[in-house]
């Protein structure tokens, strides 16, 4: 363990130099002030809180920005070692492959951590300041900022899987733009189709929501929807999350970061440098 | 006689149907300075990636200070320095070198190894303005933390001026001196004859020889070189001495080792039609292009 942080507290150090840290925090709270400026006028209209609103829209935006820069972050992390050379230095050192991986792990997951508080959180408060906050909008705030810090962490884990499967930096960057497509734009446009095509029969009542809640992104919009009545009510998505039970999408969610290394873990093993 | 530290027997290893690695067999002692010697492509840089455990053998069995490649153990014993090294361009070479200190586990002076090296300027600043000499002199320092029992050096001069090459040498032979095994991957024939006991010549994944430089001279019988400046006439020397005119005033001949004091007194015999004259024993480079060339014809046959 002390290895793995020795390299977590180095990457971390490297994340900050190289301006990653404040490019991707200044993306966050750009984006959420935005949305929450923009998202404004309906409050009246549906008879909730600002911050409820600026959550919801604040969602849809997590859903897109979150695994884009986890996959930003993540996708050199053994792929650049590897171009570089220094990857079979580091490997002829007692530190694990697994303890490696764990060490850019943290230092990655910390990061995104810093910036999706600091852009979501300032926007909240924003919102807050502006147009009124209660205990359950709060609440949703929270659960957004957690649930977009654990959506990361999946992407920075396929990143790694990516990374470690690709044969150089540029062929993961390529990779890592395919997989940001298929989990967060093509999967959900291929249901899309099918829920199109099967014109509200058994597919739409029984699997689709089940598809739907194991592609991570959508598991993360789900949750967040099923679990706020205001924040459902203002994204206009109540149907297919009630379609589920309770506990489907935080357990798709949850288990998705596990899969993730996992995979990464293993093709990680199976590099020679 | 002390236990060999490191210990390669008949490993084999194939990367698709090439065989990379072929019976190679090679044991270093404690302290000891042995030179691998090789093409691009021989099987230097595999092998040294075998002892490591970063890449695995398909037969035979390679020990590091009684334990296998890859192991916890293994690997704390072993230094490694790769080929044109780099690192990461954003931390300083104390924060790098730290960070290996703590991957070995082994208090380190850092500041002290940069000293070492010849880096105490550069101590704080980001390893992206270094210079090629000052990442690979980066890359020395860290083979020297923690006492290895085994060092594994792949072409570690490339890049050094001839300054820093002999600093190297000098660290090296320091590395043998408090009893650690050193492998020596290198191109740099000429610097490798004088600073190593032994040298190991790879061909096409066979280790052809392994030898101390004396032994390889033996063993292979290439011929000395005489040649014979003449004062005046060369066609007469060449005419009573036997070997070829090789331009105007200089007569060159090849003898055996056991027959180069009886072709000497012949040459002294002929008094002062002899200017001047040289002697040339084979060169390591003679040598590696004869155990080379010799494994490349029974290739083909």
């Amino acid at each position: 363990m002390t290895r793995a942080l020795a390299i977590a507290s180095c990457e971390m150090r490297i994340l900050q130099r190289n301006l990653w840290l404040v490019v991707a925090t200044v993306i966050m709270v750009l984006f959420a002030l935005a949305l929450t400026f923009a998202g404004s006028a309906p409050t009246g209209a549906l008879g909730v809180d600002m911050l409820t609103i600026s959550v919801a829209s604040m969602t849809t935006l997590s859903v897109y920005l979150a695994p884009l820069l986890a996959l930003m972050i993540s996708f050199d992390a053994i792929a650049g070692d590897a171009d570089r050379g220094s990857l079979a230095l580091l490997l002829s050192y007692p530190a694990s492959r697994g303890e490696v991986l764990l060490g850019k792990f943290i230092a990655h997951l910390s990061a995104l951590a810093i910036a999706m508080v600091i852009g979501f959180g300032s926007a909240g408060m924003v919102a807050a300041w502006f147009g009124g906050a209660g205990a359950e909008s709060l609440l949703a705030l929270a659960r957004l900022i957690a649930t977009s810090i654990i959506l990361g962490a999946v992407f920075i884990t396929l990143g790694y899987l990516v990374s470690s499967l690709a044969t150089s930096s540029t062929a993961a960057a390529g990779m890592s733009a395919g997989l940001w497509l298929i989990f967060v734009v093509l999967y959900d446009l291929g249901l899309l189709g099918a829920v199109v095509m099967d014109e509200g029969g058994s597919f739409t009542q029984t699997i689709f929501p089940w598809l739907m809640v194991a592609n991570p992104a959508d598991a993360f919009r789900v949750w967040n929807i099923a679990a706020s009545e205001g924040v459902a009510l203002t994204s206009g998505m109540t149907g297919a999350a009630q379609a589920l039970p309770i506990w489907a999408a935080p357990a798709s969610l949850l288990a998705w970061p596990l899969i993730g290394f996992a995979a990464a873990r293993l093709a990680f093993r199976r590099i020679e440098p | 006689m002390t236990a060999d530290v490191l210990n390669i027997s008949n490993v084999d290893k194939d990367r698709g149907k090439t065989r990379v690695l072929n019976d190679v067999s090679l044991m270093v002692q404690p302290g000891e300075r042995v030179a691998l010697l090789g093409h691009n492509g021989a099987g230097k840089s595999t092998l040294i990636k075998s002892i490591l455990g970063l890449t695995p053998i398909h037969s035979g069995a390679i020990t590091v200070d009684g334990a296998a490649p890859g192991t916890g153990a293994a690997r704390r014993a072993t230094a490694y320095l790769p080929e044109a090294v780099s690192f990461h361009p954003a931390l300083t070479g104390r924060e790098q070198l730290t960070l290996f200190a703590k991957l070995d586990g082994a208090k380190a002076d850092v500041a002290g190894l940069l000293k070492r090296v010849g880096l105490s300027d550069a101590l704080d600043r980001r390893i992206g303005t270094y210079s090629k000499g000052m990442r690979q002199r980066l890359g020395l320092a860290q083979v020297l933390l923690g006492k290895p029992a085994v060092a594994l050096l792949d072409e570690p001069t490339s890049g050094l001026d001839p300054i820093s090459r002999q600093d190297l040498y000098a660290i090296i032979d320091q590395l043998a001196g408090q009893g650690t095994a050193v492998l020596i991957a290198s191109h740099a024939l000429t610097e490798v004859e004088a600073r190593t006991d032994r040298i190991a010549i790879m061909s096409k994944g066979h280790l052809v020889a392994d030898d101390t430089l004396t032994g390889l001279s033996r063993r292979a019988g290439l011929p000395i070189r005489l040649r014979v400046r003449a004062t005046d006439n060369a066609d007469a020397i060449a005419a009573q001495i036997g070997g070829q005119r090789i331009n105007g005033a200089s007569v060159e001949l090849h003898c055996t080792p056991d027959d180069k004091m009886a072709q000497l007194r012949r040459i002294t015999d002929l008094g002062d039609a002899v200017a001047d004259l040289e002697i040339t024993p084979p060169k390591l480079e003679d040598l590696y292009r004869h155990f080379a060339a010799q494994d490349a014809s029974e290739d083909l046959s």
